[in-house]
């Protein structure tokens, strides 16, 4: 019927078997892998990520994979999904614990939501409401109001303002969601947000 | 609409809670299952249980319930699992990865399990398994350090730290150890602080003495706690009725709000208590009975 083929790195201390759960509740042909063979056939990748931000990173270089995805997603244009801190690796640079850099493709810095006003408690942790920014294909039938969970306590900030297509509020703006072009970003976990979610990783696979 | 058994005045909001339309993080209500020995069990002051039933099928219900987290705690004595029945339509598991993966295929919503946990690898293998979050009490105290380690690896919003407190024979409160059994001299408040400089995400603050009470939360030792840090605080121990959700939640810096014996003896539980904070115009997700995408997610599993 499609032949849609999503594969979901694993950097080796994310909570990929939730992911690879979560596509597999609309059917979708998904594969958690980090070989070069998949990731080149697969016409949809997925990055989430749990850990600290240098984890993250130093996962993807151990599998000497950041070369790769950026053939295949920059130069060839492949849907590319980040999850929470798989979203802040596309940064520049990330502050959690030092000064990390970031796969830089979409040019901004990442660190510690600013609660200092606001006096709130980090980590931002539960169900938020999202402010949508732009019409953007991965939330597309999701009604205004509805809510995803979040658990961080660092945040994007993007260099360039329109790359953000929603966010919510914590006291101060806090990203949710980036896209630029083919590469898509969530700061809150879709495979952890009930049907709502479920539903914008069943947007991603559509989008081509 | 009186509503006299859950001792409330019945129809009024509470006037000094958040207004539930605008946009922001909402409080939480989490149910809390715990395993022993391979089956869901009922608690009383952390001493007497009670067999419930499978650890699968009681995550399958929540689910549907859209619940908005799980906290799974594993308080068998020993390392025998054994889910009891090989006739039953989940079949028999014997060990503990094996029930944590399949509860986390039943599961999209966020789990956080506990129990027994001493290592960095027991972390990364319980969160490989499909746990969200890991919660720590017993290492975090014989080595403190434990509690950065964790945080350093996996981030800090992934290290819940449980705190189960008691009040000894002097009349104060004292933070225990090994499910309640060993005592440790710690004041909880000092313990709390610790923990949430050592870089923890979150603290799940239990009382022993109101465990299975059904009297309501220790709402002192809730202030004390909450009030002395800034972290997350989910506080569990003594719900006997809706409305001591409630009273949890007015104490204000509370995030979320637990229990396990009023979730597994009531019908529909979480709709039902979601549905009287809602409409006690509390800042919750609203409720929902069933989840269509999930109950399908749910019947082609089996």
């Amino acid at each position: 019927m499609n032949n849609k083929r999503v594969v979901i790195l694993d950097d080796g201390c994310s909570n990929v078997r939730s992911v690879f759960n979560a596509f597999r509740a609309f059917d979708s042909d998904v594969k958690i892998t980090n070989a070069f063979n998949d990731i080149r056939d697969a016409s949809h990748i997925v990055l989430p990520g749990v850990g600290a931000y240098a984890e993250c990173k130093t996962g993807l270089c151990k599998f000497n994979l950041v070369e790769l995805l950026q053939k295949e997603v920059i130069e060839k244009g492949k849907p590319f999904l980040g999850i929470c801190v798989g979203m802040q690796a596309l940064a520049t640079l990330g502050k959690e614990f030092g000064e990390h850099q970031g796969l830089d493709w979409i040019a901004g810095i990442v660190d510690k939501i600013d609660t200092s006003k606001s006096k709130l408690r980090l980590p931002h942790v539960g169900w938020n409401e999202l402010s949508i920014m732009k019409s953007n294909p991965l939330f597309e039938g999701i009604e205004p109001g509805t809510t995803f969970y979040f658990v961080h306590s660092f945040q994007f900030r993007p260099k360039d303002d329109s790359v953000v297509s929603s966010f919510c509020d914590y006291g101060v703006q806090v990203t949710a969601s980036v896209q630029r072009d083919n590469i898509f970003g969530v700061q809150f976990h879709p495979e952890k947000s009930q049907s709502a979610g479920i539903r914008l990783l069943k947007n991603f696979t559509g989008i081509n | 609409m009186a509503r006299s058994t859950w001792g409330r005045p019945a129809g009024r909001p509470y006037m000094d809670c958040h207004k539930i339309n605008l946009k922001m993080l909402k409080n939480r209500l989490i149910p809390v299952l715990l395993l022993r020995n391979g089956i869901i069990v009922q608690s009383r002051g952390f001493k007497r249980y009670q067999p419930l039933g499978n650890p699968v099928a009681m995550v399958r219900r929540l689910n549907v319930w859209t619940t908005d987290e799980l906290i799974y705690l594993d308080i068998s004595p020993g390392s025998v699992y054994d889910t009891g029945r090989d006739d039953h339509r989940d079949g028999n598991r014997s060990s503990l990865l094996g029930i944590i993966r399949d509860i986390s295929d039943a599961c999209f919503m966020p789990l956080t399990f506990g129990g027994r946990i001493r290592s960095i690898d027991d972390m990364r293998q319980y969160l490989s398994a499909g746990a969200d979050k890991v919660t720590i009490n017993t290492q975090a105290i014989a080595n403190p350090e434990f509690i950065s380690e964790g945080a350093k690896v996996f981030g800090a919003q992934c290290i819940v730290v449980s705190i189960d407190v008691k009040i000894n024979d002097n009349g104060d409160y004292e933070v225990y150890t090994e499910r309640g059994r060993v005592p440790t001299n710690l004041d909880p408040v000092k313990w709390a602080k610790e923990v949430e400089e050592r870089g923890a995400g979150e603290i799940f603050l239990n009382s022993i003495d109101r465990d299975g009470t059904g009297k309501g939360y220790d709402l002192n030792l809730i202030k004390k706690v909450t009030d002395s840090v800034s972290i997350p605080m989910i506080v569990c121990g003594g719900v006997g009725e809706w409305a001591h959700f409630a009273d949890g939640l007015k104490m204000g810096g509370v995030s979320a709000v637990a229990a396990a014996n009023i979730f597994n003896y009531t019908e529909q539980s979480v709709y039902n208590a979601k549905k009287y904070l809602y409409e006690n115009g509390f800042n919750i997700r609203k409720h929902a009975l069933i989840d269509d995408t999930l109950r399908d997610k749910s019947s082609k599993n089996n």
